[in-house]
């Protein structure tokens, strides 16, 4: 699976003459996706539009990690830990301190920003699989932190939280699912954007020029360490908006929600959407949520089996993931389109 | 013209719906997912995962229930167990809440297990009066019907087995010096409140308490740290897997203390054998079902239709698996209630019907155990009898002894 990831990072887009493009989708493209996106839970059950706003809620999160490894090049396995502490965040100050659930998110961002920051700072001393397993390590702590005992009067320990889901505001005649739907869509739209735009900019080419190769980085004039720190620092951040969300939306939190499987899951997304194409995160999001209830449908005993053999055939025929995918088909079209 | 045509059927057909459920009200009465033909009920396990082993409590119910359709359904009606993945993940048991009650229309929710993932969709179900029954944890929160009028338990729990514990030792040991060793997550730290609450100003008896993560492979070194406490009980509350570590590691360093394993982790099948038979004599337990390894059961008449169910539906099972006594004893639970139901299968109905269960025995309970609920007892299984390890069986002594919380 790495040896994929780094194949796709070292094939960068960044050598392309316009990144925006190989990092997005078309503006046309875009804009019919998102018009599905708004009319879809009209006509859907109110179980698929939760449905849509997890895999939504997840795309940001595989997002997070797609601008610290397409973007930086540093790898990560600690990502449940920021998305944990998100969840908590918002929980916490939904519940106790009766905080407006949209007022949690950017408290959350902050937190889980500021933690990836700190963590940053002496972990990136470490490059590739050494990062790696730092942040495994973190991801491991993490659920046993939230079971500490002295915490105990706020996340509710090992029995978790329940949060309380909220209502459509203004008295919009909408159900909660729909209105957390486009509550989500809106939030997932504006990182979308804005991690476009952090990924255009001195920043982000900063990000890029390290990733390719960090000598010649740091040759140029790039803070190579305060770079690398920042990007682990916004990473985290988007990710504890993720986990904010997931907190609203599932109306549930527990340590055991948090695992290193979650950490693991993201990574997985974000190698099949393609790493390094955000739109893929959503494609992504939606492997890891969906693909494990066809395996189970294919087979309840050998459903770990089956996802193992269904990721496997993703990894061996498109190994670029969702991007691949979008590359052919947008290859495809082009022909046709001259054809005619 | 064709839809001139069409819309008449329509209102026709509406009208005779509408005729005939008014004049079959009387006898018949359905919710969402039960039928003439059918009941659909669901079910969510860790069929992945760190808990997979219990998954095979969700295939024993589904065997079980294939029987019950083969011998004809319950009234007349077959079930349709429909029965999904959450891989012991809160998040992944609410989708799969919702696919079944929004998607695949169930009457009620079955079993679910875990703490955990029960809290997460406790909530939801609830709030859209979906009976959450039998829930498969020991935590003591199911018994709420007041706050969670659809939500019910099934095993006896965690804090009510301990108070068991508690209360023993009090009576047969008050100089006891306690070492309690426990699994450090809702299981755990239930059952240590218990324990505290048991034994009340006497908590003082606990003279060190060691907790493990699930993660650590071997957990030795908290063993010793124990032993050098000097204390003269040893409560394990463990896991299966942990539970026959300690017992061998205890033999090892040649600990003799008055061992105490909780019921979780009773099984012969997958802890006292892997421990050793020799190891584990004279160590105390309590229980409320029949285990399926033990031959002093072999000619019980509830057994024996167990071990022929096994035999026709579910032949792959093993019967040293504690999980599968469950599943069989859970299930029977369930067909007991529907029977009860009649024809009125409404949600309110089942609910209804699970809160007035008298004295009704499954197969694999022991011989004195009865389940009983009332609109004010949510908590069906409260009885216990302690049990002392003795040769290759657990051999039962005392009374049935009632951990009800409440007194």
């Amino acid at each position: 699976m790495s040896a994929a990831a780094e194949d796709a990072v070292t094939e960068a887009p960044a050598v392309e003459a316009v990144p925006k493009r190989a990092m997005t989708l078309g503006t046309g493209t875009s804009l019919v996706i998102l018009a599905a996106l708004l009319v879809t839970p009209i006509f859907v059950k109110n179980f698929v539009v939760f449905q849509m706003t997890m895999v939504m809620i997840y795309g940001i999160a595989v997002l997070a990690l797609n601008i610290l490894t397409g973007g930086s090049g540093q790898f990560s396995l600690g990502q449940s830990a920021f998305y944990a502490l998100g969840a908590y965040t918002s929980a916490v100050l939904m519940e106790v301190a009766n905080v407006n659930y949209a007022l949690t998110l950017p408290i959350a961002g902050l937190v889980a920003f500021g933690a990836g920051y700190l963590f940053g700072k002496p972990a990136l001393r470490l490059s590739g699989i050494y990062l790696a397993l730092a942040t495994f390590a973190l991801a491991v702590a993490m659920p046993q932190l939230l079971k500490l005992h002295f915490l105990e009067h706020w996340t509710g320990g090992v029995q978790g939280l329940t949060v309380m889901k909220p209502d459509a505001p203004f008295g919009l005649p909408i159900g909660q699912d729909k209105w957390l739907y486009y509550f989500t869509l809106a939030i997932s739209l504006a990182i979308y954007i804005g991690s476009i735009n952090l990924l255009r900019s001195r920043s982000g080419r900063a990000f890029m020029s390290i990733r390719d190769n960090e000598i010649a980085a740091s040759a140029m004039g790039v803070d190579v360490a305060q770079y690398k720190t920042l990007a682990f620092g916004v990473s985290a951040g988007i990710t504890g908006i993720a986990g904010g969300l997931s907190a609203i939306v599932v109306a549930f939190v527990a340590p055991d929600s948090y695992t290193i499987n979650l950490a693991i899951a993201l990574f997985l997304g974000m190698v099949v959407g393609g790493v390094g194409w955000l739109p893929g995160s959503f494609v992504g999001a939606a492997f890891i949520i969906f693909v494990p209830n066809i395996a189970e449908s294919i087979s309840k005993g050998l459903s770990g089996a089956v996802f193992g053999v269904l990721l496997f055939l993703v990894i061996f025929l498109v190994p670029h993931g969702a991007r691949q995918v979008a590359m052919v088909a947008q290859h495809l079209l082009g022909k046709l389109t001259k054809k005619n | 013209m064709m839809l001139s045509t069409r819309s008449a059927a329509f209102a026709t057909a509406l009208i005779a719906s509408i005729a005939v459920s008014g004049s079959a009200l009387a006898q018949k009465k359905y919710d969402t997912g039960a039928s003439d033909t059918e009941i659909k009920i669901g079910n969510i396990m860790p069929y992945s995962g760190p808990a997979s082993a219990y998954g095979v409590i969700g295939k024993t119910e589904e065997a079980y229930f294939k029987k019950i359709n083969a011998e004809g359904g319950i009234n007349g009606r077959k079930i349709n167990f429909v029965s999904y993945d959450d891989s012991y993940s809160p998040p992944k048991a609410v989708e799969q809440a919702r696919k079944l009650v929004e998607s695949d229309e169930v009457l009620v929710v079955f079993n679910p297990l875990g703490t955990p993932s029960n809290s997460a969709i406790q909530k939801y179900l609830n709030s859209k009066k979906i009976p959450q029954l039998f829930v498969a944890t020991g935590a003591t929160k199911w018994n709420e019907p007041k706050d969670f009028p659809w939500t019910i338990g099934w095993q006896p729990s965690y804090q009510s087995e301990a108070r068991i514990y508690a209360k023993f030792l009090m009576k047969e040991k008050p100089d006891a010096k306690i070492a309690v060793f426990y699994q450090n997550d809702d299981f755990g730290k239930d059952y240590l409140k218990g324990l505290k609450d048991g034994l009340g100003a006497k908590a003082s008896m606990i003279v060190a308490e060691e907790s493990y993560e699930t993660s650590e492979p071997s957990i030795d070194s908290h063993i010793v740290k124990l032993k050098a406490t000097g204390a003269d009980v040893f409560i394990s509350i463990t896991t299966p897997k942990f539970a026959a570590q300690a017992i061998k590691k205890i033999a090892e360093v040649e600990w003799r203390p008055l061992h105490i394993v909780s019921n979780v982790s009773a099984s012969v099948g997958s802890v006292i054998k892997p421990a050793g038979f020799e190891n584990a004599q004279g160590i105390l337990s309590a229980n409320y079902a029949k285990d399926g390894a033990d031959a002093q059961w072999d000619n019980d008449p509830g057994m024996k239709k167990f071990y022929e169910f096994l035999a026709k539906y579910y032949p792959e099972a093993n019967k040293l698996d504690g999980s599968v006594v469950y599943g069989y004893g859970a299930a029977q639970t369930m067909v007991k209630v529907l029977e009860m139901c009649g024809d009125d299968l409404t949600r309110a109905n089942v609910m209804k019907q699970a809160a007035s269960l008298k004295d009704f025995a499954p197969d694999t309970l022991l011989p004195g155990v009865k389940i009983n609920t009332s609109a004010k007892d949510f908590a069906p299984i409260e009885q216990l009898q302690m049990q002392r390890f003795k040769g290759e069986k657990w051999e039962l002594f005392g009374d049935i002894i009632s951990g009800e919380l409440n007194n």
